[in-house]
């Protein structure tokens, strides 16, 4: 598997990423993609984000790597941005390539449920006010994750 | 010696984003011994560590542990509250 795994600051390009992954001569047959934006809830601003850098990438090329046996994956590409992001921007991109549409769409799902739930990522809600407070962790993403361990849809 | 790290609203309470606390070379506490250690330190620690504040988890050497954990010199030890990225 073709693993592609990114921490960054700057944006990044779907196209270019897409790319990436058809033109690598894997014989893909689809792409599952998943794009989070920074949602302007209640007048939000910004979201900064920090994460734990070296325990970030291990635990999403754990996360990946389990992808990739579970739903047979040709390749995958995470990047996940940190730093100060206004409400619009790309936060995190998943692409999932495999033979065909079931494993890619399967595995972009457990990829970004897991990713929410174990990956030390922390966002700081931004006000215009210059009020600014932490997101706290809610129970429908462990939810969203624990699935999978019940036999996701790809078991089904 | 052991390196702590501290992440997000944790950081902000205490002002630092880490420390290094000194363990001898046979001391292996668990997390929970180490946590109560740093909440009798009082003021932020305390509200950190302290009943009622919000949920925390913690990482030995950049792995998710958990508080019955042994900790030894050497070991990278970080606080955070739960994830929210994605």
């Amino acid at each position: 598997m073709q693993v592609d795994i990114r921490i960054q600051e700057e944006t990044f390009s779907v196209d270019a990423e897409i790319a990436r992954l058809a033109g690598a001569g894997l014989d893909v047959g689809g792409i599952g993609l998943f794009m989070g934006l920074v949602r302007g809830d209640a007048g939000l601003a910004a979201l900064a984000l920090e994460h734990y850098p070296g325990m970030t990438e291990s635990m999403i090329g754990r996360i990946v790597a389990q992808a990739g046996t579970r739903f047979d994956l040709l390749a995958c590409t995470v990047i996940h941005r940190v730093g100060r992001l206004p409400v619009g921007a790309p936060i995190v991109l998943v692409l999932c390539a495999a033979a065909h549409r079931g494993a890619a769409l399967d595995a972009t799902g457990f990829v970004i449920d897991w990713l929410k739930t174990q990956a030390p990522f922390w966002k700081r809600e931004e006000y215009p006010s210059g009020e600014a407070k932490w997101v706290a962790a809610r129970e429908s993403d462990e939810a969203a994750a624990a699935r999978w361990d019940a036999g996701g849809p790809a078991e089904a | 010696m052991v390196e702590i790290l501290y992440f997000a609203w944790l950081r902000d309470r205490l002002g630092r984003s880490g420390e290094t606390l000194l363990l001898s070379g046979d001391e292996a506490p668990s997390v929970r011994d180490i946590m109560d250690g740093l909440r009798r330190r009082g003021a932020a620690y305390e509200e950190i560590f302290g009943e009622g504040a919000g949920p925390i988890r913690c990482a030995v050497n950049q792995e998710f542990a958990a508080l019955d954990s042994p900790v030894r010199a050497g070991d990278e030890l970080a606080f955070f509250p739960p994830v929210t990225g994605g």
